[in-house]
């Protein structure tokens, strides 16, 4: 079951939650709606869900417009961020609500929570009460009691948002299994860029009630459509530069410009990630920038550099991998030489 | 912040001279002795004065008694019912949607605690009294509000009224809307939700507003006594035969009937007390659930109303 987002506004009092959103999500597939706190995404989640109606514009499932329909009626599986279990009721009954409100027989009830619970892998918590249960065990009841009533789409508002970074990455990897086993379009919000390019197929990038980009992992985090994607999606440095000899330049860096147009003398901004600054120990006569050695932190699978540049008056953050940082024998106050491989030009129309 | 203040409450108190603590403490005991144990004890001493034999005799022999009792123990539960309807639908209309004059609306609720019960007694005259501006309307239909069964549970219910919904406006909005967000999700229309869900969450602090307001309703005097024209044997309710009864001189009568009526405060006090433990436990689970909500979610929109 596709789901067909066209147009969508939605106001609170004076606050622009959602400013006129348009997205698809193909039948099967897993997207992320990615971004900042207040940019929308739980939102947006909920207006496809029915839990909050819009203002403007319809949301369709396949061909209906579901857009009038209550969350009664549409019959998604949604799971809260605070998995909203029903605190007086046991794992047992917290899966079963779905169907005892839909009068199913008692027997066909017991099989199909039994058949969730084991989905889950909670066979053995069935007479667990909400409070007695860990965070994840929790989520996963959620997410049962969420396919108990054989949804048309699952959604879900931060699923590992209040979990512990042990269990979250379990959760992550069961979640992506299960999505590929059942193959139900899913929709999870989250503001945890690794999340969403873990376990999504596709990535909505959002901010103050807009999509900005909607892309695979890769595409979005190679080809950042503009400033803001960019830059919330990780570390970056950032060059102030102008349009000379129609190239991008900051200081005897040069690069070329993206396809519009630009006048010469115009300020751009130059992206580089961490990863795209090269360190030497000398000039060796290329385009370099004389920097001091900071700070390093070389705990984890790439290396951190902090460098300085005095006379520039920038601070950089450099990525190196564990081989080349042991090549060059780094230390605190060493003298380098940085340049960068490549650098995203965005011109400031998009000032954050 | 709150930590802070604790330690220095304890260094307070830990600095305070013995003596300055021990002259409170028994300024403290011997006010509530004499303001309320004194007069509670010499209630039941004096209707037992003359034996349980007698006491018991005084309560039934006397036609009126009889019907007072009756009476209080029909008006009582019509105003608790009616409160307990008006009181959930209000907690939830304020607890959960956001419209102008709300604030207002919460405040209104409490104007009962603080108007003088003669002067809503009398207000409800103005209105349904043969002179008032129902008057000849509910005339005409035969319908007799004032001097009758009506008007005491109108007036024993407006005395009542914030009890149930002072209660549950807290509860309801440390609870939260999502695990009703999550059942309209799953399926559950509005009755569903109600009885399978907010009831059960709700169920002790319910309780709990049913039990003040039925102590409450049970020993209202002042804006009956305006309403009930203070028929014997018809519009008589317990505190109003007591004071008649002490009014004639029959002391012994007087004294046995409000025993009984404290009895019952008793009886509602231990409830209470019993209530308050589960509410505060029930209430301190959601609040905790209410925090962890909003660490998660700094700067999201609130999302304000059940849609369902």
């Amino acid at each position: 079951m596709s789901i067909r987002v066209e147009g969508v506004s939605k106001r609170f009092g004076r606050f622009v939650a959602l400013d006129d959103v348009s997205l698809d999500v193909p039948s099967g597939e897993l997207l992320a709606l990615l971004g900042p706190s207040g940019s929308g995404k739980t939102t947006l989640l909920r207006v496809i869900a029915g839990l909050e109606t819009a203002d403007t514009g319809t949301v369709r499932y396949q061909d209906e417009d579901v857009t009038n329909r209550s969350a009664r009626e549409r019959n998604v599986g949604f799971v809260f961020q605070h998995y909203a279990l029903f605190r007086h009721m046991n794992v047992f009954e917290n899966v079963a609500f779905g169907l005892r409100v839909r009068k199913k027989k008692a027997a066909d009830v017991d099989r199909r929570v039994r058949e969730l619970l084991g989905l889950v892998r909670l066979e053995s918590f069935e007479r667990r009460y909400p409070s007695q249960l860990s965070g994840g065990q929790r989520q996963r009841v959620a997410l049962a009691r969420a396919l108990a009533i054989e949804p048309k789409v699952l959604l879900l508002d931060e699923p590992f948002g209040a979990l512990d970074a042990k269990v979250r990455q379990e959760l992550r990897q069961w979640l992506r299994r299960l999505h590929d086993e059942i193959h139900m379009t899913s929709v999870f919000v989250t503001h945890d860029q690794e999340e969403a390019f873990e376990v999504s197929d596709r990535v909505a990038v959002m901010q103050r009630g807009r999509v900005e980009q909607v892309g695979a992992p890769q595409e979005v985090f190679e080809k950042p459509a503009n400033r803001f994607v960019i830059d919330f999606l990780g570390n970056v440095n950032v060059f102030h530069g102008r349009v000379e000899n129609g190239r991008a330049q900051w200081q005897q860096f040069q690069f070329d410009l993206p396809d519009e147009q630009h006048e010469e003398g115009a300020p751009v901004a130059l992206y580089v990630r961490p990863h795209e600054l090269e360190i030497e120990r000398s000039a060796n006569g290329v385009a370099s920038l004389r920097t001091r050695v900071e700070r390093i932190n070389a705990a984890g699978p790439v290396a951190k550099v902090c460098v300085s540049s005095a006379e520039f008056g920038v601070e950089l953050n450099v990525e190196l991998t564990r081989e080349r940082y042991a090549e060059l024998g780094l230390a605190r106050g060493d003298t380098v030489y940085v340049s960068p491989r490549q650098a995203r030009v965005f011109t400031p129309e998009y000032v954050i | 912040m709150a930590d802070r203040a604790a330690k220095s409450t304890r260094a307070a108190s830990g600095r305070d001279p013995a003596l300055v603590r021990w002259t409170l403490i028994t300024a403290t005991l011997a006010i509530v002795g004499v303001l309320v144990v004194v007069p509670v004890v010499a209630v039941f001493h004096k209707a037992f004065e003359q034996g349980p034999a007698i006491y018991w005799q005084t309560l039934v022999a006397d036609a009126d008694t009889r019907h007072a009792i009756l009476l209080t123990l029909t008006v009582a539960p019509l105003a608790v019912l009616s409160n307990v309807v008006f009181g959930v639908v209000a907690a939830w209309t304020i607890a959960r949607f956001r419209f102008p004059g709300r604030a207002l609306l919460t405040a209104l609720i409490d104007l009962p605690f603080s108007v003088s019960p003669v002067v809503a007694g009398l207000a409800l005259v103005l209105i349904f009294g043969l002179q008032g501006y129902l008057g000849t309307w509910l005339r005409a239909h035969d319908i007799k509000v004032i001097f009758a069964l009506p008007g005491l549970v109108l007036a024993t219910t407006f005395v009542t009224l914030p009890f149930v919904a002072r209660e549950l406006i807290p509860l309801l909005e440390a609870l939260g809307p999502d695990e009703e967000l999550a059942a309209v999700s799953l399926g559950a229309n509005g009755w569903q939700l109600f009885h399978r869900l907010t009831l059960v969450n709700i169920r002790w602090g319910l309780l709990y507003g049913v039990i003040l307001s039925a102590a409450r309703a049970t020993g209202e005097f002042g804006a009956v006594y305006v309403v009930s024209g203070h028929i014997s044997g018809r519009t008589d309710t317990m505190p109003l035969r007591v004071e008649k009864l002490f009014q004639e001189y029959n002391t012994p009568g007087s004294f046995a009937l409000a025993s009984l009526l404290t009895s019952f405060a008793l009886v509602s006090l231990a409830l209470k007390g019993w209530l308050e433990r589960k509410t505060r436990r029930e209430l301190a689970d959601a609040a905790s659930a209410q925090n962890f909500l909003l660490e998660g979610a700094v700067g999201q929109p609130s999302p304000a109303a059940v849609t369902a």
